[in-house]
Order: C-alpha cells, then sequence, then structure tokens
C-alpha cells in the first residue's frame, strides 16, 4: 500500500504532533510534542512500514495520548518535614499520573493542545476532572522546593503582595483560611485577576481559576496547595491546618516569583511541562 | 456524637482500628462539635432535629449537619463480620432491581470507585420501589437530593480509605463488602426515613 508522501506532510505541521514510532512509544521532547526534525523522521518509517502492509492506516495514531507525567524537580524526600516522601511518592506516582492517563483518555481522537490550553474549554469539553488534575499538579510540583531554597518573593511580587494584601503575613492570612474552608476536595490559588492585581480564590475538585465556568474568581493563578485529603493525610490526618502553615516552609518563591514576572502579570496563563 | 455500635479495632483487617481512631473520633466528631456551635449560636436551630436542620439547612451549617447524618448511617451500614450475599427482603428486592447480587456488586462498586472528589455511594429505594446506587457529592445525601429512601452507604471521602489502602479504592470497596451490614438495609427497607 503507497501512502502519498505529500498527505503524510499535509499532516504535519508547526504545531505539536504525538506520534507513534512504530515502537509503540510516543517521543515527546521537553515542550510536550515532537519536533518538526523527529515527526518527519517517524513519518518517513511511517510511510515505510505502511507500505509494507505493518500499519492498518496511513495517518499517525497517538498511543497513550498528548500528555505525560511530568518528574518531580526533586528527590521524594525534598519536602520534608513539611511535606513527607511518601506523599509525594503517591501523590506523584499514583495519583497525578491517574490524571494524565485519563486526560490522555479524554482527548483521545482529538487535535492535541498544551495542557495549559486545555484548560479554558476544560468545563465545556467535559475534560475538567483529569485534564484540570493534570495541568493543576504539573504546576504545583514547581511551585515547591527544599525548605533551604524557598527563598522570598522577588521585589515585584513583593510590592503585588504588599499593594493586594498590605503585607505578606495578611496575604497567608487570608489564604489559609480559604484553604482551610474548602469542604471536601479541592484547591486554593493565588493568582492575577482581570485589574492586575493579586488576589486568593478556591476550586472544587480539581478545577482552576483558568477555567471557563470555574466557581471562583478568576485568575491566572501563579501558586497553589492541593488540599485533596490525599495531599497530606498521610502525615496529617485530619489536621489540614497544620499542612497549610508547613506549606509555607516549601514555597519556591523564586519560582512563583517568575510565574508572575513572566506570565501572570502580563495576562498569560503558567505553562507546564507535561 | 452517637456511640459506634461495635468496638473501633471490631472493622479490622477491612477498615483499621486507626482509621476509626481517625474517621470516627476525629473527622465524624469534629462535625457534631461544629454543628453543635452552630446550633448554640442560633435560636431557630435549637428546636429542630438532626433531620430537620439538615433539610433546611444550606453552607457550613449544612455541611456539618449532613455530614453527622450521613456518618451515623455509615457506621450502621458496617458491622463485625457483616458482608457476604444478604438475606431478607433486601436479598429479594436485590435480585429484583438488578437481576442478580454480582450485578448489583459491580454497579455500586463501579459508583463508589467512579466517584470523582468527594462523596458518597448509596442503595437506595426509590419512589416506585426499584432500588437503585447513587452517587452524591461531599456531603450532600439521597435525602436531600430525594433521590430515594437510603439503605446503606459507603463514605468515599479519602479520609475513610487513605490509612488502610492509600490511593487504591477499589481495594477499600472490596473490603468494604466484607462489612456491609443487611440488617441495617433491611430495617431501612422496613421503615421510610
Amino acid at each position: 500500500m503507497k501512502v502519498s508522501a505529500a498527505l503524510l506532510f499535509a499532516l504535519i505541521s508547526d504545531k505539536t504532533l504525538a506520534f507513534v514510532c512504530p515502537s509503540g512509544k510516543v517521543t515527546m521532547s521537553a515542550g510536550g510534542g515532537v519536533t518538526r526534525r523527529e515527526a518527519l523522521e517517524t513519518s518517513a518509517v511511517t510511510i515505510a512500514a505502511a507500505g509494507m502492509g505493518l500499519l492498518a492506516s496511513s495517518s499517525p495514531v497517538r498511543a497513550d495520548g498528548p500528555y505525560y507525567l511530568p518528574d518531580l524537580p526533586y528527590g521524594y524526600e525534598a519536602l520534608e518535614p513539611s511535606i513527607d516522601a511518601a506523599t509525594m511518592k503517591f501523590h506523584h506516582d499514583k495519583h497525578h499520573l491517574a490524571y494524565v492517563t485519563n486526560a490522555n483518555k479524554a482527548v483521545s481522537g482529538k487535535e492535541a493542545v498544551s495542557i495549559l490550553d486545555l484548560q479554558k474549554n476544560a468545563i465545556k469539553e467535559g475534560t475538567r476532572n483529569a485534564g484540570g488534575g493534570h495541568y493543576n499538579h504539573s504546576l504545583f510540583w514547581t511551585t515547591l522546593c527544599s525548605e533551604s531554597k524557598s527563598g522570598s518573593p522577588s521585589s515585584a511580587l513583593s510590592s503585588a503582595i504588599n499593594s493586594s494584601f498590605g503585607s505578606m503575613e495578611e496575604m497567608k492570612t487570608k489564604f489559609n483560611t480559604a484553604a482551610a474552608g474548602v469542604f471536601g476536595s479541592g484547591w486554593a490559588w493565588i493568582g492575577v485577576t482581570k485589574d492586575g492585581k493579586l488576589d486568593i480564590t478556591t476550586t472544587p475538585n480539581q478545577d482552576n481559576p483558568l477555567m471557563e465556568g470555574a466557581k471562583c474568581t478568576p485568575m491566572i493563578p501563579i501558586l497553589g496547595l492541593d488540599v485533596w485529603e490525599h495531599a497530606y493525610y498521610l502525615k496529617y490526618q485530619n489536621r489540614r491546618p497544620d499542612y497549610i502553615s508547613a506549606f509555607w516552609n516549601v514555597v519556591n518563591w523564586p519560582q512563583v516569583s517568575k510565574y508572575y514576572e513572566e506570565y501572570a502579570s502580563k495576562g498569560a496563563g503558567v505553562p507546564v511541562k507535561g | 456524637l452517637m456511640t459506634l455500635p461495635y468496638a473501633m479495632s471490631a472493622l479490622a483487617p477491612h477498615i483499621s482500628e486507626e482509621t476509626l481512631t481517625y474517621h470516627y473520633g476525629k473527622h465524624h466528631a469534629a462535625y457534631v462539635t461544629k454543628l453543635n456551635a452552630a446550633i448554640a449560636a442560633d435560636e431557630s436551630l435549637q428546636d429542630k432535629s438532626l433531620d430537620e436542620i439538615m433539610k433546611s439547612s444550606s453552607g457550613g451549617t449544612f455541611n456539618n449537619a449532613a455530614q453527622v447524618w450521613n456518618h451515623n448511617f455509615y457506621w450502621n451500614s458496617l458491622k463485625p463480620k457483616g458482608g457476604g450475599e444478604p438475606s431478607g427482603p433486601i436479598a429479594d428486592k436485590i435480585k429484583e432491581s438488578f437481576g442478580d447480587f454480582e450485578t448489583f456488586k459491580k454497579d455500586f462498586s463501579n459508583v463508589a470507585s467512579g466517584h470523582f472528589g468527594s462523596g458518597w455511594a448509596w442503595l437506595v429505594e426509590s419512589e416506585d420501589g426499584k432500588l437503585k446506587v447513587v452517587g452524591t457529592h461531599d456531603a450532600s445525601n439521597p435525602i436531600v437530593e430525594k433521590l430515594g429512601n437510603p439503605l446503606i452507604t459507603c463514605d468515599v471521602w479519602e479520609h475513610a480509605y487513605y490509612i488502610d489502602y492509600r490511593n487504591s479504592r477499589p481495594n477499600y470497596i472490596a473490603a468494604w463488602w466484607n462489612l456491609v451490614n443487611w440488617d441495617f438495609a433491611n430495617a431501612n427497607l422496613a421503615s421510610k426515613l
């Protein structure tokens, strides 16, 4: 069966696409898609394989899907004693992985978009649970770090915190109250609202403020705290307020500052690997 | 806070004593404490029963009242050495509504394990007399959602199973089947709540 090279090349654009290598593995670059070169190389093999009748169809097929579980930027124990290693292991390796798997299922057959871009219409399109879960956790891991590296907000972020909340302490008090007050599963967020100020909001389950239709203050989140019980139960059990206090020890302020300065304050959502 | 109808260690190994220490001793107890505080602060609540408060309140008061009600129902839905196949009227009703016990068990397990976020899985008797499996979110229940008369429930908030089963909710549900209190289900069938 001859596959038209022109047809295949028409399918390859500068947008990122997920391709299956004949081995069945999806090759991904750090940006979350294949480079043009990789796609073209794959397609050459695909054409050959198709010519040999090894493929049922000549169009690119996703394996698991476009999303993948990003590695933690640190070891499981890096956030001890604030967040315990066992929690990090289960949370990342099991819970987050399940969201990735289900997000891929949810977008199966559709054009691949970055996990950030998926958020806006996630409620309309029915991808809010797994798609939200994948984005939220991918962002979350990057906003945490070992206590020694926690640092403090940049001067730009500090100014914004002071002007929006009065002071860092007032911001933390407001955040702690919000996070403790989430009933059931959900998240607490700090983000930039339409008027350019910082605010705090909460969302249920795996919703986030990027989603149109979410029941919260719309904002571009720069820092979130997972208050699903799985995020703290092993170490804190029912003592969510203790978990929330400890969280502040491991916030990666340089990273959060970067998210504020380079993305949120400019009206752009924070992109994540995955 | 209701008295547990069995010792805290009595549901082991399916649900550990440690889980009960937290689930009953902390979570359920906290809902009771907070509800009592709400009642103390609001005269209009003071003559009402738990059911009445639950059906007429909203926000935090509702959450606490409903969670007290739900957990009361949950502890009664379990019994040491319970489980197995039901007998009595509930067994007949299950066959009538689901075909057979295994089909019902699969249906209930799917609803319980598939529920996203916090909530509960219930077997209810609906208005028309048929049995149905329903899921509710957070503190909600079939009474306030008018889904039918609850017969048995499984708590799928993560605090119900995280100590014993971590992320594996399906393993918790499998264990729950060893504890189901069919006597309670039969009693509920006989009396409309």
